[in-house]
């Protein structure tokens, strides 16, 4: 799949390290781990993610847990800071260990959020510790002249990441919680609207579980503005070799591929990835079940575009029922944190 | 210090005994941003098929103990982008290609075959005769010696003389002995083992399934033993017939562990994933 739209430029350059944990915090509902980890903090750009083994060298959890960059400092070499939420026992591991202790850890993977030319008004909108790796890119943006504003929202106040660095960096922040318990009561998406309005959004920017970048993508495309979403899929290898962590994403040809989130994203232009189909096999993607390519022709080329998200999903086998509302906190965030 | 750690696979001269195993390295591609592809025995490819195929639904991976749950379901470009874009990539990195394909015919293997014969720079056709993520497992060829067979002389039959074959079997099966005879006698030069072992796990918070697909493939350390059993009890049946073992492999003693059992060269998988310079 790769090189479909180029070389990724992420394909370049990740570097795997032996960190040294610089510091272990607790930050309300979530910890912050700090690494020193040279080859990794000087070529990250934000969007990008850290894959983590965790266990020690003789674990029986192969897996490694894939992190979005909160934030590099230049400090001891080079350090990065992730952020996670004990869900498993290799997120439990995690966050026992302490300053000294050695880690194992690639990256920075993946592609990072795509930067404008020009200034613009950027709103960046944050589900749970989804908004993690959205400060970065607004100290990227703001690096341009852009205008930064966000959006945060979490099932309680302890689950909203970084809401004062928001307020202190932002030239705007809204929180949202949905028991009420900081800002407004409810979810990003019911203030979304308004939010863009007061702004006058020119993009958007969003991380957090599947269905809140659902919501926000369909309704950003109501007043037209782009969403750039960073996905937090489950993976196994972070790397782009196990095929886990695919997506339905509609490609340039048109043509609706599953797409690996940890080498092809995982930040996607929202309109291109087909939510409603997420955890499904649309039927008209490449190489879906009765899928025909044209005799004679390209295989990848012969398809018409398709628009998204015509196939309701659950019809399709191992459909599953899709989320009501957009949901924002840990327990609906699937990369690297229910483990 | 330089150790000569040339390696044969069936007639075919490799650098280094240490292979990838199908389905844990792609084509090679990602993995050579942590090492040289070149440097390995040679990279085991991603099974490929004749058209593109999108694999089966997420969530497809469940961590198990010392092991994982896998139902990818042979996500894959197709023979034509293989051959134009993957293929072509290993051999401009000098690294030596086993190309592994799946089909869900005897035709389809053959026609594999029939295209690969046309490209050069195979060093040998790995046949994945048992991938347990398929939907019907009496699609399985490996777990019948009849359809084994079968499918080992269509490719062999198609495939250029000089490219080794070799029959990447499943340990599911109740006498591995006799499916890996059949495969010997329709033609084989030599066999992979072993595949993944079905199985299951169930998310007891949700009560559901954890893998979409509900059934994957167990790998990892788990398995390791179930190799060197299987590459033990074939190796003793037909000492003559080289094998690459894989299953479980992680460290250079497992690999020789596999060898001591009678495989000639050790693919690693699994281990990949957890440490992708592994």
């Amino acid at each position: 799949m790769t090189g479909e739209r180029g070389e990724p430029a992420a394909l370049l350059t990740p570097a795997q390290v032996k960190g040294t944990v610089l510091t272990v915090r607790r930050v309300d509902a979530y910890y912050a781990m700090t690494v020193i980890a040279p080859g990794v903090a000087a070529r990250f750009r934000p969007g990008q993610f850290v894959a983590v083994a965790v266990g020690g060298p003789q674990t029986s959890m192969l897996l490694r847990r894939a992190f979005s960059i909160h934030e590099v400092r230049p400090d001891h070499g080079g350090t990065v800071e992730f952020v996670f939420a004990v869900a498993g026992p290799g997120t439990q591991w995690l966050s026992e260990r302490r300053t000294r202790d050695t880690l194992d850890v690639a990256g920075p993977l993946g592609r990072p959020f795509p930067l404008p030319r020009d200034p613009v008004n950027a709103l960046l909108v944050g589900g749970g510790y989804g908004s993690a790796p959205l400060f970065a890119l607004g100290d990227k943006l703001r690096g341009r002249g852009g205008a930064v504003d966000f959006l945060l929202g979490a099932a309680s106040a302890d689950r909203v990441f970084g809401a004062l660095t928001a307020r202190r960096t932002g030239r705007t922040a809204v929180i949202t919680t949905e028991d009420g318990s900081m800002g407004a009561r409810g979810q990003v998406t019911d203030l979304l609207a308004q939010v863009i309005h007061e702004a006058r959004t020119d993009v958007i920017y969003a991380c957090g579980p599947m269905g809140m970048l659902r919501a926000v993508t369909s309704l950003a495309s109501r007043y037209d503005i782009p969403v750039q979403a960073l996905v937090e899929e489950s993976m196994a290898c972070g790397t782009g070799v196990c095929m886990t962590c695919v997506l339905p994403v509609i490609g340039e040809d048109g043509v609706t591929r599953m797409t690996r989130s940890c080498i092809d994203g995982p930040v996607f232009r929202g309109d291109l990835v087909r939510w409603d189909d997420v955890g499904t096999i649309p039927f008209d993607a490449l190489g879906a079940p009765g899928w025909k390519p044209r005799p004679q022709a390209k295989p990848r080329l012969s398809a018409r575009p398709q628009p998204p998200g015509r196939q309701p999903a659950g019809k399709q086998p191992g459909g599953k029922p899709q989320p009501g509302r957009a949901r924002a906190g840990p327990a609906a965030g699937r990369r690297g944190h229910g483990r | 210090m330089a150790v000569d750690l040339r390696s044969r696979l069936a007639h075919v001269e490799l650098p280094s005994p240490i292979l990838t195993a199908s389905g844990c390295a792609g084509a090679g591609r990602e993995l050579a941003r942590f090492f040289d592809v070149a440097k390995i025995g040679a990279v085991v490819t991603k099974s490929v098929m004749l058209a593109p195929r999108s694999g089966r639904p997420t969530p497809r991976m469940a961590e198990t103990p010392s092991g994982m749950l896998n139902s990818i379901g042979l996500q894959g470009p197709g023979i034509d982008a293989f051959l134009q874009r993957d293929l072509p990539w290993l051999l401009s990195r000098g690294a030596r290609a086993v190309v592994s394909i799946a089909g869900g015919t005897v035709d389809e293997y053959a026609e594999l075959a029939a295209r690969l014969s046309d490209a050069s720079g195979v060093t040998a056709v790995e046949v994945n005769i048992s991938c347990p993520n398929v939907e019907d497992r009496g699609q399985v060829f490996a777990c019948d010696p009849g359809g084994a067979a079968a499918v080992i002389e269509a490719v062999r039959a198609r495939i250029r003389y000089d490219v080794p074959v070799f029959a990447k079997l499943s340990p599911d099966v109740t006498d591995i002995v006799a499916i890996a005879g059949a495969c010997v006698r329709a033609g084989a030069d030599g066999l992979s083992m072993i595949n993944t072992l079905l199985g299951m796990a169930i998310d007891t918070k949700t009560l559901r399934p954890a893998l979409a697909g509900v059934t994957g493939g167990l790998s990892g350390p788990a398995i390791k033993p179930v190799a060197v059993r299987c590459i033990w009890q074939v190796h003793e049946a037909f000492p003559d017939v080289p094998i690459i073992g894989m299953g479980g492999v992680r460290t250079g003693l497992d690999a020789l562990e596999l060898m001591l059992a009678g495989a000639s060269t050790v693919s690693v998988g699994t281990a990949i994933f957890h440490d992708p310079s592994a």
